[in-house]
């Protein structure tokens, strides 16, 4: 690892001034900073502890929006009993995702911001060509061993996967996340994350110095009835191999669907929102053979790299299984 | 070289100064310079549980804090679980009787983690168990009789809080 500098400090204003020096990382959690330090692939000169600024952790439900604090540990917001009555979503991919100690450690902020488990991007020892640590080094995923690599939104830069879980609940339902840095500013979550493209070392729309303090969900009838589905390797404490954040909302007659979201994680570059999907089944009736065919389209442009093929065959069982688990048809 | 600073620790209610190169992670202080070598390294990169301690009474991964993130906090390790008096704490009888352990390395992650799962009201069903237990890893596979002790454990921690 390389040496750092250690900086605490304890309000928001003395971060951002911090955070704007050269080589700077925040730490709050420390489970992906710390993780990829002794990787070698994050090699800051200044490491600045955000975890202690006072009043970021805070939980607020109120009848119209969900305020979760940037510091806020996954593990509080999971278990926050308006949170899992409101958004059961939300509250399931925070508990399904890492283990009951990372989740006590990992922070809202950090876990947007953690980074992909792409296995060429964390061994630079071993595998020097990554576009994404090293702009116009290459791409070692690409002809190798490319099985848990995305089928969406990939580019012929980097086939990278986005692997959290809860960013992806908070596209399916049109979160915003909160920034500071000289000013406040809000960006849909949607738009905070960036395709690959031609730049796969640009993630998120955060400049140097800015640090995420807030998320805000907006509530509504199709969060209060979402699921959270993550089909994976083992049965816990794994990341996805195909996801799907969904919500439904029906119209008076219980059978026709008057709004619903979609998103998938695993299986893309960024947390992926199906508005045409979404699009195809607002007003139709909310029934098996329904949901299937518009979950087939779900994949509509996937790519495949060769050992991750199954996603393509996976993904639109888990859109379908996962609305179908929400609306009590399973 | 990172330059050393000072930190102070608390670990099992006694103080510890130290002069600490920055990198250095709180599992590293605890077994070389704190001399509890009860907590143990396994991975060291997030992944098996065997460094698990607590933090204020939550159980975190000690390799990937670093040591200064856990100044000011309240640091538990295996040797501060037994009383005072020189008692195993339930969750240890637990283990002892239900044989939840075969090479015994990731033991005082394990323990450390089924305290903290069942205080957080986390070990109801033995498939809620295995869900809050799933970041302790056992090579061993001793995952059954591991299960049986949380399980055991949880129900005698229920009913002495009952009494």
């Amino acid at each position: 690892m390389r040496a750092f500098e250690y900086l605490r400090v304890d309000n928001v204003s003395a971060a951002i001034a911090a955070g704007t020096m050269p080589e700077t990382r925040f730490l709050a959690g420390g489970t992906t900073l710390l993780d990829l330090m002794k990787l070698n692939v994050e090699r800051p000169a200044s490491v600045v502890d955000i975890s202690r600024l006072p009043g970021l952790d805070a939980i607020e439900v109120t009848d119209d929006v969900i305020r979760i604090g940037a510091l806020a540990k996954m593990s509080k917001v999971a278990d926050h009993p308006d949170i899992k009555d409101a958004a059961p979503a939300l509250s399931e991919s925070l508990w399904r995702a890492a283990s009951a100690q990372l989740r006590n450690m990992a922070s809202i902020g950090g876990n947007l911001m953690q980074r992909t488990r792409c296995t060429y991007f964390r061994d630079p020892g071993a595998y020097p060509n990554c576009n994404k640590r090293d702009p116009g080094s290459g791409c070692a995923a690409k002809a190798g061993i490319n099985r848990n690599h995305a089928i969406l939104g990939t580019s012929d830069a980097c086939i990278a996967v986005y692997p959290g879980d809860f960013a992806v609940a908070l596209v399916a339902f049109d979160a915003v996340v909160i920034i500071r840095g000289l000013v406040e500013r809000r960006v849909p979550v949607d738009r905070f994350f960036l395709l690959p493209s031609t730049s796969p070392d640009r993630e998120h729309a955060l400049e140097p110095g800015e640090m995420i303090v807030a998320v805000e969900v907006p509530r509504s009838p199709a969060l209060k009835r979402s699921h959270y589905l993550k089909i994976r390797d083992r049965a816990s404490y794994e990341f996805a191999a195909a996801s799907a954040a969904v919500g439904v909302e029906l119209e008076d007659d219980g059978k026709t669907i008057r709004d619903v979201r979609i998103a998938l994680g695993g299986v893309a570059t960024k947390p992926w929102r199906l508005r045409t999907v979404e699009d195809l089944l607002k007003g139709k009736r909310f029934d098996e053979a329904t949901l299937r065919a518009a979950a087939a389209t779900a994949v509509k442009g996937a790519r495949s790299s060769g050992h991750n093929a199954f996603k393509i065959e996976l993904t639109p069982k888990v859109v379908a299984r996962a609305l179908m688990t929400a609306g009590d048809i399973a | 070289m990172s330059p050393a600073r000072p930190v102070t620790l608390e670990v099992n209610g006694r103080r510890h100064d130290f002069r600490l190169d920055s990198r250095t992670t709180l599992l590293d202080a605890l077994r070389e310079h704190a001399d509890l070598p009860g907590t143990k390294k396994g991975c060291d990169q997030g992944q098996c549980g065997a460094c698990t301690v607590h933090v204020d009474g939550e159980r975190v991964l000690s390799c990937l804090t670093l040591a200064a993130q856990a100044e000011g906090r309240r640091i538990t390790t295996i040797e501060g679980l037994q009383a005072p008096g020189g008692a195993f704490h339930v969750v240890q009888t637990a283990f002892m009787k239900h044989d939840a352990f075969q090479c015994g390395y990731c033991t005082p992650g394990q323990i450390m983690s089924a305290v903290a799962c069942i205080r957080e009201g986390h070990a109801g069903s033995d498939e809620e168990i295995r869900e809050y237990m799933s970041g302790n890893l056992c090579r061993c596979g001793a995952y059954p009789h591991i299960v049986a002790a949380v399980r055991d454990a949880a129900r005698r921690m229920s009913k002495e809080a009952s009494l």
